[in-house]
């Protein structure tokens, strides 16, 4: 028991406790607030959408801090999970009255597809490197939302219908359309919940850091940090990058199908690159490899603008500058010298001025 | 002195080694550069207990003769066999796996990892759980953990580097970083292991307990090795046979004593006659 | 003669993709970086170009000319301020910042000029000739849009054989520690490069208001990624291939459109993408390099 709890504290795994202690600490927080003196239905409204950001966000960070390749397509991976998702819920309707199963069964379908587009994805991409890398996933994502146009799909009592491009579908009494080309899903019902969404994240930390702290963990970040000498000792770079990003998917997708369930209607322009854009926002600021800060900055980058609607139309332009500078001041030493000795300078006169109060 | 015999190909190899078959043969390898042949028709056998050296002027081709047989570069022509088994089709990562283990001229660990997560990283092809299991957590995953983490420390307590296990690797002094790799080279259990300048930037007295910790491979691990190197004294002193390149071509091959006497190396590469004996 | 009007509309296309494609590759070749910012700095080009001709109510010389010269400036202060300091750094860094300089410049333009859709006024009068007894009729604009994109290759070809600037253009794009220490100033010719490529892509941005007449903020970003689809094609670094690359990228598209399905023309464009960069990642007219262990 004692060993468990050193184990738990102990130098190598205090980031994943943290991490964790974050999650839980901010669900028991905003479930008190909900439970006591309430809160605002626009804050209310943003709980499941920020949960679904913080597991693309740790998904994308999976990728791109621990596995060290730029994806650009992980909205398409959200996309395909949201979709699966609201068919699969809207199939199983009729059948399955319990709602958070139908949720269950929904994510983990939506999670699986994903999965797969992103195996059947990764054979090409991983074949490149760098910035060739990069371009080709958010090829796919453009590839996957041009397709996601496309598509009719309805159901009545004769089964499914399939169409592309045009709309030839002609449904029989009673029947529904899943998919409506542009238009994407309407009348979904809403099955997304926060508790849901809490879940998903401790599974999704879980998973990132189970995987991490393995055999494979190990062979990534060597297949990260030099290339060849992790050849020369016989991992299998493509392979090893492989089950890092279908992973990756795979949370994508089911963060996906939980987004997709928490609205009425759903477009497949909503995942477009602008949305992988901003999760790589979150992930960068939040620190390469760093997923409690990445949670942290999900939240407060997500959440913040969305309650400040002034701020809504500079949120963008403040992001982008604060990208900029970041990588400007963690990639260039002379810039990281110089904010070092900034900070240790505000720090101790902070702490002078501390110390002067106590006296 | 170590003997030399013959093999039936009628290339020489040590005594010892006479009846096993080598670990390393190559015939006419060669590799072209857009045109221009940087390492051609070269031809060596290692026996499979062999420290074997190759030396030559800088830029004669020895560290590309080291990433031909890794297959960090695709060889234009010639055949590589491993302890028999021809490397043609074989990647970096399969060369590896057939037993070729390699360290670098300039010193390529992972170094944000600590000393025993390099060693265990070049462990990772002995130990025996899925993704799944990783995920989540089946005994089976704390039970091959828990092993791999008793053979790293082990292997590096051969080295006396177990105390520094848990640091950085890229905050170790220079001399432990080339020995680190060392060690992870061997953590992939090779027959042959290939040391590119090993003893680059150390002080004498560290490039003596070098030799002996070379000597000390071969005799515990029973493997061959082949190492580059610019210390003579080093090369003369613990190789069994030497092959010394120049302009990407072999133009001596034999035992130290051959080669100090070979006036063709003495003018290619020694350059004075009034070399050390 | 359907198919041929298609062609040279296509032609038409691809020329300023190519335009556009000579700022990727020769960033690229020199600087090692994907720019992302490129798209966004036509856009920019465009603005300018638009203020300059209604609210200046300049000659339509003088606004390209205005555009020209901003863009130029904006290339040297993207690249002294966002890229300069990362020349050491890695390439996912490197890449990370150029997505921001774009996002940058696009939310920059969102706030400075709205999002509402702009109309580009008429340069020409959009008169078109018949050929074949009016069996093929070609417009005025696709064929100037050529035969300026023809005269800029062979301008630009010109510069980067004989000047003296060009020629250490093409030693840094090689070895960048060597033309150091053969004393070229490597830091000025990575911003000229910078330069000529931002160049550049203000005239490709007059010629694409004139094909497409309204434009946004976030007019240069699918143009930026299709001319970088063009610049891989052809071989990243070599200046006949973002040539080659954009003409077949713009047929290709146009193709497309007329004879599969409009909406998913953009699809099967970055489909040519991938498959171009997995069965030759070199381009067509691409040089293949050796990793030094």
């Amino acid at each position: 028991m004692k060993k468990t709890i050193r184990k738990i504290f102990d130098k190598k795994h205090i980031s994943r406790t943290i991490s964790y202690l974050v999650v839980i600490a901010g669900f028991v927080i905003i479930q008190l607030l909900m439970n006591t003196i309430g809160i605002k239905s626009l804050f209310r409204s943003l709980l499941v959408p920020t949960c679904c950001y913080i597991v693309v966000a740790l998904a994308l960070n999976l990728v791109v801090g621990v596995s060290g390749e730029l994806s650009l397509g992980h909205s398409g991976f959200m996309a395909v999970g949201a979709f699966t998702g609201i068919i699969i819920s809207g199939l199983l309707e009729p059948y399955l009255a319990i709602n958070w199963l139908r949720l269950l069964i929904a994510m983990f379908v939506g999670g699986i597809m994903a999965g797969i587009v992103g195996l059947f994805i990764s054979v090409p991409v991983l074949k490149l490197q760098g910035d060739y890398l990069a371009i080709v996933t958010l090829a796919f994502c453009q590839i996957i939302k041009s397709l996601l146009n496309n598509v009719y799909l309805g159901v009545d009592i004769n089964g499914l219908h399939f169409s592309f491009v045009e709309n030839r579908i002609s449904l029989a009494q009673g029947g529904r359309m899943l998919l409506s080309g542009p238009m994407g899903a309407i009348a979904i019902t809403r099955l997304a919940t926060f508790t849901a969404g809490f879940l998903l994240i401790l599974f999704t930390l879980l998973i990132i850091y189970n995987l991490t702290y393995s055999r494979f963990g190990r062979s990534i970040m060597a297949a990260r940090d030099n290339r060849i000498a992790a050849e020369s000792v016989g991992i299998h770079i493509r392979n090893t990058k492989m089950l890092a990003f279908v992973i990756s998917a795979i949370l994508a997708g089911m963060a996906g199908a939980l987004f997709g369930l928490n609205y009425s209607t759903l477009q497949p322009a909503k995942f477009d690159f602008n949305l992988s854009i901003l999760i790589l926002v979150y992930v960068v600021l939040g620190g390469l490899g760093n997923m409690t800060g990445t949670i942290i900055s999900t939240m407060i980058l997500y959440a913040l603008p969305e309650l400040l609607r002034g701020l809504q139309d500079y949120r963008m332009l403040i992001y982008s500058i604060i990208l900029i500078l970041i990588m400007l001041v963690t990639n260039n030493q002379t810039l990281k010298e110089k904010t070092e000795n900034l900070i240790t300078k505000i720090k101790s006169r902070f702490l002078k001025k501390g110390s002067v109060a106590h006296d | 002195m170590t003997k030399l015999v013959q093999y039936p190909s009628g290339a020489y190899v040590l005594e010892r080694d006479a009846d096993r078959t080598p670990v390393l043969e190559t015939y006419h390898l060669g590799i072209d550069f857009g045109g221009l042949s940087a390492v051609n028709n070269f031809n060596i056998i290692v026996g499979p207990t062999e420290i074997s050296g190759l030396i030559g002027p800088n830029g004669a081709g020895k560290t590309t003769v080291f990433n031909l047989l890794t297959k960090v570069y695709q060889p234009s022509k010639g055949t590589i066999l491993v302890n028999g088994h021809d490397t043609s089709k074989m990647s970096t990562v399969d060369v590896n796996k057939a037993g070729v283990a390699r360290t670098f001229q300039n010193i390529r660990l992972f170094e944000n990892m600590s000393v025993v997560d390099n060693v265990k990283v070049a462990m990772h092809n002995s130990m025996h759980y899925n993704p799944l299991t990783a995920i989540f957590r089946t005994p089976k995953y704390y039970k091959e953990e828990k092993r791999i983490h008793q053979k790293a420390l082990e292997l590096l307590d051969i080295f006396n580097m177990s105390d520094l296990a848990e640091t950085e690797a890229g905050s170790l002094p220079y001399g432990a970083q080339r020995k680190l790799e060392i060690v992870r080279a061997l953590a992939t259990k090779p027959s042959l292991l290939l040391l590119d300048e090993p003893a680059a930037g150390m002080n004498p007295n560290e490039t003596k307990e070098l030799m002996e910790t070379i000597r000390g491979i071969r005799d515990k691990f029973n493997i061959a090795i082949i190492l580059i190197e610019h210390d003579m004294s080093l090369v003369m002193n613990i190789c069994e046979g030497i092959a010394v390149l120049n302009y990407g071509r072999i133009i001596a091959k034999g035992t130290p004593k051959d080669i100090q006497n070979n006036p063709v190396v003495i003018e290619a590469y020694l350059g004075k006659p009034e070399q050390e004996d | 003669m359907a198919f041929l009007s298609y062609l040279i509309n296509g032609m038409g296309l691809g020329s300023v993709y190519a335009i556009i494609a000579l700022g990727y590759t020769m960033v690229y070749g020199i600087a090692k970086m994907l720019n992302f910012a490129h798209g966004d700095v036509i856009m920019i080009g465009a603005y300018t170009a638009f203020y300059c001709l209604t609210v200046f109510k300049f000659s339509t010389f003088t606004s390209i000319l205005i555009a020209v010269l901003l863009c130029t400036v904006l290339g040297i202060l993207i690249e002294r301020f966002a890229y300069k300091p990362l020349r050491k750094a890695s390439s996912l860094s490197v890449l990370i910042t150029a997505i921001g300089v774009s996002y940058f410049l696009q939310n920059l333009a969102q706030i400075l000029f709205g999002t509402n859709p702009k109309v580009f006024p008429e340069l020409m009068r959009n008169s078109t000739f018949s050929l074949f007894d009016g069996q093929l009729t070609l417009s005025y604009k696709t064929l100037l849009t050529i035969i300026v994109c023809i005269l800029i290759m062979i301008l630009l070809t010109i510069f980067v054989n004989k000047t003296k600037t060009g020629k250490a253009m093409r030693a840094c794009s090689q070895d960048k520690e060597a033309a150091q220490l053969m004393g070229i100033n490597v830091d000025n010719t990575i911003s000229i490069t910078f330069a000529l490529g931002s160049g550049l892509a203000a005239i490709a941005a007059v010629l694409l208001c004139m094909t497409y007449s309204t434009f946004t903020p976030t007019l240069g970003s699918m143009p930026g990624i299709k001319a970088f689809t063009a610049a891989v094609f052809g071989g990243i670094g070599s200046i006949p291939g973002a040539f080659v690359g954009g003409l077949l990228l713009g047929i290709i598209e146009t193709l497309t459109k007329a004879y599969l399905s409009t909406q998913l023309s953009d699809a099967i464009v970055f489909m040519v993408l991938i498959i171009v960069l997995l069965i030759r990642p070199t381009g067509l007219l691409g040089k293949k390099v050796h990793e030094k262990v």
